[in-house]
C-alpha cells in the first residue's frame, strides 16, 4: 500500500523517528497535564468558577502573570545588553564572566532564593542600602520580580548570544557607510535581526518565571492577597488535600500560558520569516 | 574626486599589512588593488573608507583630510564581497536607507527619495524586484542592490571590497562589464580589491599590484602585464615559465639560448632568471641557433581551442608548458614523447637574487 503521508525521501527514518517523538511528548508532556483536565473536570462548572474567581486566587494570578511580564521584560534588556558584550568586545575575565551567566540554571532555585533573601532583607546588603530610600523588596512583589529576573535572564542571554555572533560586523559597517548613527544602525538594522531570538528568549523567560516557585517562596513572605504566587496556591490547596480547587487552579494556569505563549510565538514567526539567509 | 594616500602604514599586532603606502587615484578612475590574500589590499581599501585606521599616514579625499573624520562623514560608497544586505528590509528599503536616516534638515522629501530609489533600482535593472526581500535574490542580483544602495548617498568616491568574490564564474564575467559600463555613464572615482589577474586587466583604468604590504607596480593593465616591473608582478598576472641562466655583458645565456639584455650591461657575471609566459613559447620541430631550446613532449592536454603542452628541456630544466592553438598543434602534428625545440618569442630578464 502507498502512503500518501510519506512523501519519498532520501533521509530514512521518518516513521520511527516522529513514532519516538509522539511516545515521548505523549508520556513527558501530554499525560501528566491531561490529568489535570481531567480532574478538574469531577468539578461542577459552578464550583469550579467559584475556585479561580475567589479573590485570594485572582489576586495570585494577577501577581503571578504581572511579576513574571516584568521580569521578562528587564530581562530582555539586561540579557540583549550582557550578550552584545560577551558577543563584541574582549575583556580579561570574559570566559568567568560568560560561565557565571549559566549560574542560575545549575543553582537550586531555593539556593538563590534564600541567598537573595539574606542580601535584600531590611538589614541585609543591599537591603540595607534601599532601605533609607524606601524601597523594601522582601516580602513585597518586588523581592518576586528580584527572583524571577535572576532566574530567567540566562534564557535570553543565551538565546541571543548565537544570534549576534552570526551578525555580520559587515551589516554595521555597511550602515556606517552609508550615514547612519550607532543608535540608528542599532534601532534599524541590529535589532530586528535579533528580534526573533530575543522574543524566544523573552518567552522562555517568561514561562520559566510563571512556573518558579522555590526562589520565589523565601522573599515573598507568602501573604495572603499581596505576595502569593499562583505555584504557591497550587501548593497550598494540595497541602490542605483540596485536589479538585488545586487541578482547577493549575487548568486556568495551563491554558493561559499556553494561549499567551502560542501568541509570542506567532509574533516571532512573523518577525522572523523574512531573516532566514541572506 | 581624487584621492590620496600618503605615507600609510598599518600593523596588526607584529604583523605589517601595509608598509609606507603612497598612491594617487585621479578624479573618475576606476583602479584596480590587485594581489595574493595577505598583502594588505583590503586593509588599504577600508583605511580609505574609514572602516579601520591607520597607524600612519594621510588620506585625502578631493584633497580634504579623511583620517580624522570617522566613516559617517566620508560620504564613501562601499560594497562589501558578501553584500551586507539588510535582511530584514526589502530591496527598496535597503536602497532608500542611507537617504532616510539622514538628519531631518538634509533629509530629502519622502517622494523624492521614492523616485531617487526607483531612479538606482532602474539602474542597476532591478527596478520589479523593489518589493523583494534579499533572500529571495541571486548572489548578482544582491550585490547590485547592494551598489544601488552605496550610490543612493551620492558618495564621492566608491569602494569595492572583492564585489564578484561570491558570484559564479559566468556572473562575473557579466556583473564586472556591467560595472565597467556604469563606471563609463556615472565617472564616479572608484577603487575595487580582487585578487583576480583577469578582472583586473579587463576592468580597471589603473592596475596597482600589491605583495606584502607594498605597491609592486601602478599602470594601466597593459603596462603591467606588457612590461612587469618585478618577477612577483610577472608571476601574479598569468602562467608564467622560470628559466635559469646567467647574464654577461648585457646578454643573458639560458641553456642554449641567447637574448639580449642590455638593461644588465652593467651587471657583472651574475645568475639570472628568464620569465617566460606561457602563451609566448612556440614550439618547433627544427633548432633556431641560440633561439632554441631542445625539449620533450611530455603531455599535451586540449581545453578548448586552447592546447596546453608540457615540455622537459634537455638541459636538466624543470619542465616547461606551452599554450599554443588547437592549429598550430595540428600543423606541427605532435605526439607525445617527441623531441621538440622550445622556441620563446619573449623573455624577460631578472636578476636571480629577486627572489619571488
Amino acid at each position: 500500500m502507498n502512503l500518501s503521508l510519506k512523501k519519498q525521501s532520501i533521509l530514512p527514518g521518518f516513521f520511527p523517528s516522529l513514532g519516538i517523538t509522539l511516545l515521548y511528548l505523549s508520556l513527558i508532556v501530554l499525560i501528566p497535564l491531561s490529568t489535570i483536565f481531567l480532574r478538574s473536570a469531577a468539578l461542577t462548572f459552578g464550583r469550579f468558577m467559584e475556585i479561580v474567581t475567589a479573590p485570594r486566587v485572582v489576586a495570585s494570578f494577577a501577581l503571578s502573570f504581572g511579576a513574571s511580564l516584568v521580569a521578562a521584560v528587564t530581562n530582555v534588556f539586561i540579557g540583549v545588553l550582557l550578550a552584545w558584550v560577551l558577543v563584541r568586545y574582549k575583556f580579561p575575565g570574559k570566559g568567568l564572566v560568560d560561565a557565571l551567566v549559566d549560574l542560575p540554571f545549575a543553582l537550586p532555585t531555593a539556593v538563590g532564593g534564600i541567598a537573595l533573601t539574606t542580601l535584600y532583607a531590611e538589614n541585609g546588603w543591599i537591603g540595607r542600602l534601599l532601605a533609607p530610600l524606601g524601597i523594601i523588596a522582601v516580602f513585597n512583589p518586588l523581592g518576586i520580580v528580584i527572583a524571577l529576573i535572576f532566574i530567567g535572564f540566562p534564557f535570553v542571554v543565551r538565546t541571543v548570544q548565537p544570534v549576534l555572533l552570526e551578525l555580520d560586523v559587515e551589516i554595521e559597517e555597511a550602515a556606517a557607510s552609508l550615514g547612519a548613527g550607532r543608535v540608528q544602525t542599532f534601532v534599524r538594522v541590529v535589532f530586528p535581526s535579533i528580534l526573533p531570538a530575543v522574543l524566544t528568549g523573552f518567552v522562555l523567560s517568561f514561562a520559566r518565571a510563571l512556573g518558579e516557585y522555590g526562589s520565589v517562596v523565601f522573599i515573598a513572605g507568602n501573604m495572603p492577597m499581596k505576595t502569593e504566587i499562583v505555584p504557591l496556591m497550587i501548593m497550598t490547596k494540595l497541602e490542605q488535600f483540596d485536589i479538585p480547587a488545586a487541578t482547577a487552579i493549575a487548568f486556568v494556569m495551563l491554558v493561559a500560558s499556553f494561549i499567551l505563549l502560542l501568541l509570542i510565538n506567532f509574533l516571532q514567526w512573523k518577525s522572523g520569516k523574512n531573516l532566514v539567509s541572506g | 574626486m581624487s584621492i590620496n594616500i600618503v605615507n600609510i602604514s598599518k600593523k596588526f599586532g607584529s604583523f605589517e599589512a601595509l608598509k609606507d603606502i603612497n598612491l594617487t587615484i585621479n578624479t573618475g578612475e576606476l583602479v584596480a588593488l590587485l594581489g595574493p590574500s595577505g598583502s594588505g589590499k583590503t586593509t588599504l581599501l577600508r583605511i580609505i573608507a574609514g572602516l579601520e585606521y591607520a597607524d600612519a599616514g594621510e588620506i585625502l579625499i578631493n584633497e580634504r583630510e579623511m583620517i580624522s573624520r570617522k566613516i559617517r562623514e566620508r560620504k564613501v560608497g562601499f560594497v562589501f564581497q558578501h553584500y551586507a544586505l539588510f535582511r530584514n528590509m526589502t530591496v527598496f528599503e535597503n536602497v532608500a536607507f542611507g537617504l532616510k536616516v539622514r538628519p531631518r534638515g538634509l533629509r530629502p522629501p519622502k517622494n523624492e527619495i521614492t523616485g531617487r530609489v526607483h531612479e538606482l533600482l532602474r539602474l542597476v535593472q532591478l527596478e520589479s524586484h523593489a518589493e523583494r526581500y534579499p533572500r529571495q535574490l541571486s548572489g548578482g542580483q544582491r550585490q547590485r542592490v547592494a551598489l544601488a544602495r552605496a550610490l543612493a548617498v551620492e558618495p564621492s568616491v566608491l569602494l569595492l571590497d572583492e564585489p564578484f568574490g561570491a558570484l559564479d564564474a559566468r556572473v562575473r564575467i557579466e556583473l564586472r562589464r556591467w560595472l565597467r559600463k556604469l563606471h563609463d555613464e556615472l565617472h564616479i572615482t572608484s577603487v575595487f580589491v580582487t585578487h583576480d589577474q583577469d578582472e583586473a586587466l579587463e576592468v580597471a583604468d589603473k592596475v596597482v599590484v600589491m605583495n606584502a604590504g607594498r605597491i609592486e607596480q601602478t599602470g594601466g593593465p597593459e603596462e603591467v602585464y606588457d612590461n612587469p616591473a618585478s618577477p612577483f608582478v610577472f608571476n601574479f598576472l598569468g602562467a608564467v615559465n622560470i628559466f635559469h641562466g646567467r647574464v654577461h655583458d648585457g646578454c643573458a645565456h639560458i641553456g642554449s639560448l641567447k637574448i639580449d639584455s642590455r638593461e644588465h650591461v652593467d651587471v657583472p657575471d651574475t645568475m639570472v632568471v628568464g620569465y617566460v609566459r606561457s602563451h609566448d613559447i612556440d614550439i618547433g620541430r627544427t633548432a633556431t641557433g641560440g633561439s632554441s631550446i631542445p625539449a620533450r613532449v611530455r603531455t599535451i592536454h586540449r581545453v578548448g581551442n586552447i592546447v596546453r603542452v608540457e615540455l622537459l628541456p634537455d638541459d636538466g630544466q624543470g619542465a616547461v608548458e606551452a599554450e599554443i592553438t588547437r592549429d598550430r598543434l595540428n600543423e606541427l602534428n605532435l605526439q607525445e614523447g617527441e623531441g621538440v625545440h622550445i622556441r620563446p618569442k619573449k623573455v624577460k630578464v631578472f636578476i636571480e637574487d629577486y627572489q619571488i
